[in-house]
């Protein structure tokens, strides 16, 4: 119980005169929550990794060197330093591999996240602000993507429209927009009841100006956590499209793809297999500690 | 409760039209028709093309198409692979228990080690194990389950030899389904060495198609806990002079456990997008299999058909914990 005192006090200083920034107050929670601060580190780390992959990998990503077939990495029997995480069955350096596969999973998670929470956002914001036929249409749609397994229902879609990197982006796009449209939806018809939207109405704004400038950035907290958490899912669902051969297609060094290349090495090269899905790992595990964090300390209700 | 019954139902029945409406229409964004399709790269000449059309009824119009479409659905006609020619409805039904058997290991798994372990985090809050216990569950959250089955594989089946790469049971039994479920079949069969080889053959798929809902529910166990140990009533226990066993395992885990069975009916779709990976991996001949092997043949038919058939497996699942939940709770079942 002697928590409440701290839970109301962010809020009553967002809404009155505010002793302390809203990002420091923001900052001072989420710096406390070791987890995140880490999975912070571990995003920016992938991010830099992504940006300056052609300075920081030691070769071409497609480079194949007939010389070094699977070699393995440098601390184990037969490595050596010139591929720390060794080669794969075509000669091509791991570590290169992975750090500009990085690029392309870090893209597929913002891309896919950029799509639905424009669509959805758009959308749950029409749906909870006018209500009625277009709401019910809107929702409906929402619970058949939702009711269908997710991956099966990205795999229809990508099995349609052909494989690749794009066409997988699109359909976790499309997969994962409920999510967004509900929190839209559900947070707008709560804000929309608050006085200052009537305020807002009172004085003459119309409904564009009062969904997008006063309603829309109060709904924001949820779905910034809802997004961070996306990415990892985005970046998952998308790792397993290409594990099934139906995401970005060989010799991209898309994550899952490589994985899906090096399943039948599984016997004879460890390697191959083990540092792909090492790398989706981390970098799913570091969103989702970056998401909790976000949701720790963003959501007043939460707060401890 | 019929009222409750009834409202269910009724929000039930746009939805699956509502997926048929899908199921229809995405085939139809194919590149060209069916008929092209179903020649593939040979080709087709005019005269046949425009036969073969009439005869499908592929020249009439979409929204006749569709009325026939729901018709034969609605009949449990869900049309012919394209490639064996067999039903895809009776192709299903004689896969579709392997995927069963696999799932409902893998959330009796996911129960047995995840609600234990929430319990235990949320008694010891803030102790090494909750820290451990919690830590453990965010990795099997965030773990891509395609890649964790190949590194049990390596582990298990290729370093220690323990259990076998991939199949359901042992090439040299022969077992005369009757349930489908070959843990069961086999020990009607009074065949324990065909049981042993089934049992063996599930183990890993098990781990792995189980590992999210393990996660989940951990978590789930734990902050439901948490809420619960926090109530009046449980200082009252405390107070009466009940053991810390008798609190927990009586007062506690029987409210605690309602959200828990919520999220175990919302975890049948999770459970059906990991058997389409788990399936892969080990060859775990079921339905997930199936419909990536529709995919390669672009056998649109079995894709169809297989979407809509789990998606209403799916919304009957849920439907069912609905329904449960609104017996268990009477504030469920009156709320409008």
């Amino acid at each position: 119980m002697t928590t409440t005192p701290t839970v109301m006090a962010p809020s009553e200083s967002s809404a009155q005169a505010a002793p302390l920034h809203p990002f420091k107050d923001f900052w001072r929670y989420f710096s406390a929550n070791r987890g995140a601060l880490g999975g912070l580190v571990i995003v920016a780390t992938v991010l830099l990794l992504a940006a300056f992959a052609n300075v920081v990998a030691p070769y071409n990503p497609d480079l194949t060197d007939n010389t070094v077939f699977l070699v393995p990495p440098a601390w184990a029997n037969g490595g050596s330093s010139a591929h720390l995480l060794g080669t794969d069955a075509i000669g091509r350096d791991i570590l290169s591999r992975l750090i500009h596969g990085a690029r392309l999973s870090l893209s597929i998670g913002i891309a896919v996240v950029a799509i639905s929470v424009l669509v959805g956002t758009t959308l749950g914001l029409l749906a909870g602000y006018f209500r009625g036929v277009f709401e019910i249409a809107v929702m409906r749609i929402m619970d058949i993507i939702l009711t269908l397994p997710s991956l099966l229902l990205a795999i229809v879609i990508v099995a349609i429209l052909g494989p690749g990197l794009m066409n997988a982006m699109l359909a976790v796009a499309i997969v994962v927009l409920p999510h967004y449209v509900r929190i839209t939806r559900a947070a707008v018809i709560s804000e929309t009841s608050r006085d200052y939207v009537t305020a807002a109405r009172m004085g003459g704004a119309g409904h564009w100006r009062i969904m997008f400038s006063e309603v829309l950035p109060n709904c924001t907290a949820p779905l910034i956590v809802q997004a961070s958490l996306g990415i990892s899912t985005a970046i998952l669902d998308a790792a397993a499209l290409g594990f099934l051969g139906l995401g970005a297609q060989p010799p991209s060094p898309e994550w899952g793809t490589m994985l899906a290349d090096a399943r039948e090495f599984v016997l004879r090269a460890w390697w191959v297999v083990t540092f792909p899905g090492l790398a989706i790992l981390i970098t799913v595990l570091a969103f989702n500690l970056l998401g909790d964090g976000l949701r720790d300390a963003l959501d007043p209700k939460l707060k401890r | 409760m019929l009222r409750f019954l009834f409202t269910r139902l009724s929000l039930i029945i746009p939805t699956f039209f509502g997926m048929t409406l899908v199921a229809f229409f995405l085939i139809r964004l194919v590149p060209g028709d069916p008929i092209e399709t179903l020649a593939g790269e040979r080709g087709i000449d005019a005269e046949r093309h425009a036969a073969l059309l009439k005869e499908y009824g592929l020249d009439r119009p979409v929204i006749v198409q569709y009325g026939i479409y729901i018709a034969k659905v609605l009949q449990g006609d869900l049309g012919k692979s394209v490639i064996t020619q067999t039903k895809v409805m009776s192709e299903f039904a004689a896969l579709f228990p392997a995927t069963i058997e696999l799932a409902l290991c893998a959330i009796l798994f996911a129960l047995l080690i995840g609600i234990p372990a929430g319990i235990i985090a949320a008694v010891k809050r803030n102790s090494i194990l909750d820290h451990g216990v919690m830590g453990v569950s965010l990795t099997g959250y965030s773990m891509p389950i395609f890649w964790w089955g190949l590194l049990l594989i390596l582990l298990f089946s290729v370093q220690l030899d323990l259990t076998p790469v991939s199949g359901r049971i042992a090439v040299q039994y022969f077992i005369e389904p009757v349930t489908g479920f070959l843990l069961i079949d086999t020990l009607l069969a009074h065949d324990t060495d065909a049981f042993w080889s089934a049992a063996s053959h599930l183990i890993l798929p098990t781990i792995v198609l189980g590992t999210n809902p393990l996660a989940v529910i951990a978590r789930m166990t734990r902050s439901a806990m948490l809420e619960v140990l926090g109530e009046d009533y449980i200082r009252t226990a405390r107070a009466k002079g009940l053991s810390s066993f008798s609190i927990v395992a009586v007062h506690a885990l029987r409210n605690a456990l309602i959200p828990v069975i919520t999220v175990i009916g919302l975890q049948v779709g999770v459970l059906f997008t990991g058997a389409i990976l788990t399936e892969t991996i080990f060859s775990w001949p079921g339905v997930g299999k199936w419909l990536i092997e529709a995919i390669s043949r672009r056998d649109y038919p079995v894709l169809q058909g297989g979407m809509l058939l789990l998606g209403a497996v799916v919304m009957a699942v849920n439907l069912l914990v609905d329904v449960a939940y609104g017996i268990i709770n009477p504030r469920i079942r009156h709320q409008k």
